[in-house]
């Protein structure tokens, strides 16, 4: 675990860079938290993302995964990996503050 | 008063499940009726050894209905709907099934046509899956006519039935190869949306070493975009390329369609939300899940559903004298990896504890985490346990649902 400083304020990030607390988040962290991973534009499909993904992580516990994030959030798993090229569900959660999506064992 | 229970699929966790509660209760307190699409009960771990001749179709299939105990119903039939507010099952053709307790072990379902170009050009002629007999089966001749080339092993996306199946499948293509003296001429490359060999670190590491002493090729973060049968190309949705001149791929799995159908019952991919400790569904306190058909976070294997079982027949027995659930399954999972040359490794582990080396079931055990023979023997042997011990719903000696701690190093 690390605690790192994102738009002033200080969050705990563990080894794979994802929120320990999805509390310590805020909407203002995003652009810097975006351009950690190489997003320096974000537009609105982003951010419909970055927000389905917290809903999704606070009403089940863990984000969802790509194939469910493209049957529920109105984006194609198409256009995911355009706006997220490294791995939308990944790097979304990053984004997004929230644990890494659970997938599957 | 009779309670009727409906159980929603007749495989590995609706038959032990079935004959659990037939065993538990008279037929005069519940009537139990077992609901599938078909007859056939396919023995799924043996699909690995069909591509290689180590096994054969009429091997592995049994009639499901002659799996069950007397004194249980076997209807054989497509189901439209679950009605969760009425307590029905509405069958094919309207036939409508009353319940008290439903339990829904209908599975996870291969849905290859989601993946764009994988049943094209080229399916099961150089593109194909051992996740079904027809896959498996069609593999076989492939494989026996292959006389050199690039062979590529495709995990889609997750999450799939036995998650191990697909490095067993390479393993024992370095063997089968090897065997005919053709390895050289032959390029083996798995290629997975994982980040490692596995998913548990332990376990992905020793096994990502041993695809590298054989001369496997790891492709990681591959997302698999489509599948070109003609142009032999995997494209990832990075547009990365993977070439082929066969291709092995495991499509992506969904729950049963009727999950879908059934309003609440089911995620997004059709599998019923279910709490991961009690196995009941979260849409209704009478209806549970069991195996692959649940949305846990544990392995889609049939040693989870044997260990959910026993907690699962207590939870139905709770349930039905008003008393609260318990509370332990503890996502147990225990799986035979078969690496080739009659060696195998075995692997035990649930939700908290990752894979790690040690022995199986105490201290005195089948290694862990280590390839031996015994281990080789021991998955062998297992379809014995499976149709005689597994499904009729005895218990195992010395095999509990719960994890065991004892003689594994854990830190």
């Amino acid at each position: 675990m690390t605690t790192a400083t994102i738009a002033g304020s200080q969050v705990e990030l563990n080894d794979e860079g994802f929120f320990e607390d999805p509390d310590q988040w805020n909407e203002g962290m995003v652009p810097e938290l975006a351009a950690n991973e190489d997003i320096h534009e974000l537009d609105d499909k982003h951010w419909q993302v970055i927000r389905f993904m917290r809903q999704e992580y606070f009403a089940n516990g863990t984000g969802p995964t790509v194939r469910a994030l493209g049957k529920t959030s109105g984006v194609s798993v198409k256009e995911l990996y355009q706006l997220f090229p490294k791995g939308p569900a990944k790097i979304a959660a990053r984004i997004a503050g929230i644990p890494k999506p659970k997938g599957c064992i | 008063m009779v309670k009727d229970v409906v159980i929603l699929g007749g495989g590995t966790g609706g038959t032990l499940t079935a004959n659990r509660l037939r065993k538990q209760f008279k037929n005069s307190e519940l009537s139990i009726t077992v609901v599938d699409q078909d007859r056939d009960h396919v023995y799924q771990p043996g699909l690995l050894f069909v591509p290689f001749g180590l096994a054969h179709a009429e091997d592995l299939v049994r009639p499901r209905d002659r799996q069950l105990k007397k004194g249980i119903d076997f209807v054989e039939s497509d189901i439209d709907r679950v009605d969760v507010e009425a307590r029905l099952v509405v069958l094919d053709g309207g036939h409508e099934l009353p319940y008290d307790v439903l339990v829904i072990a209908t599975g996870a379902r291969l849905v290859p046509d989601e993946t764009e170009g994988l049943t094209g050009s080229g399916w099961m002629e150089k593109v194909f899956t051992f996740y079904d007999l027809p896959g498996a089966t069609g593999l076989a001749e492939a494989l026996r006519d292959f006389e050199g080339g690039r062979i590529v092993v495709n995990v889609v996306d997750l999450p799939i039935k036995c998650p191990v199946a697909p490095l067993e499948f390479c393993f024992l293509a370095d063997w089968y190869f090897h065997e005919r003296g053709i390895r050289d001429r032959v390029q083996l490359t798995l290629v997975t949306p994982l980040d490692a060999a596995f998913t548990k670190p332990r376990a992905a590491s020793l096994l990502g070493g041993m695809l590298e002493e054989k001369g496997i090729e790891l492709v990681t973060e591959f997302n698999t975009g489509e599948v070109d049968g003609r142009g032999g190309t995997l494209v990832g949705f990075d547009e990365r390329e993977v070439p082929f001149d066969l291709a092995v791929v495991v499509p992506v799995h969904s729950g049963a369609e009727y999950v879908g159908r059934s309003a609440g019952l089911g995620d997004a991919l059709d599998f019923v939300v279910t709490d991961p400790h009690t196995l009941q569904s979260k849409v209704a306190p009478e209806v549970f899940a069991i195996g692959d058909a649940a949305n846990l976070p544990a392995s889609k294997a049939g040693s989870v559903s044997h260990f959910e079982g026993e907690v699962l027949v207590e939870n139905i027995t709770r349930f039905l004298r008003g008393e609260p659930l318990d509370a332990s399954f503890d996502g147990h999972a225990n799986c035979f990896i078969e690496t080739g040359f009659d060696k195998a490794l075995l692997i035990d582990f649930n939700y908290e504890q990752e894979p790690v080396e040690g022995h199986y079931p105490g201290p005195v055990g089948l290694p862990l985490l280590k390839e031996s023979r015994l281990n080789h023997l021991g998955k062998l042997m297992f379809q014995w346990f499976y149709w005689h011990s597994l499904l009729p719903g005895r218990d195992i000696p010395g095999v509990t649902a719960d994890m065991p701690r004892a003689g594994k190093h854990i830190d």
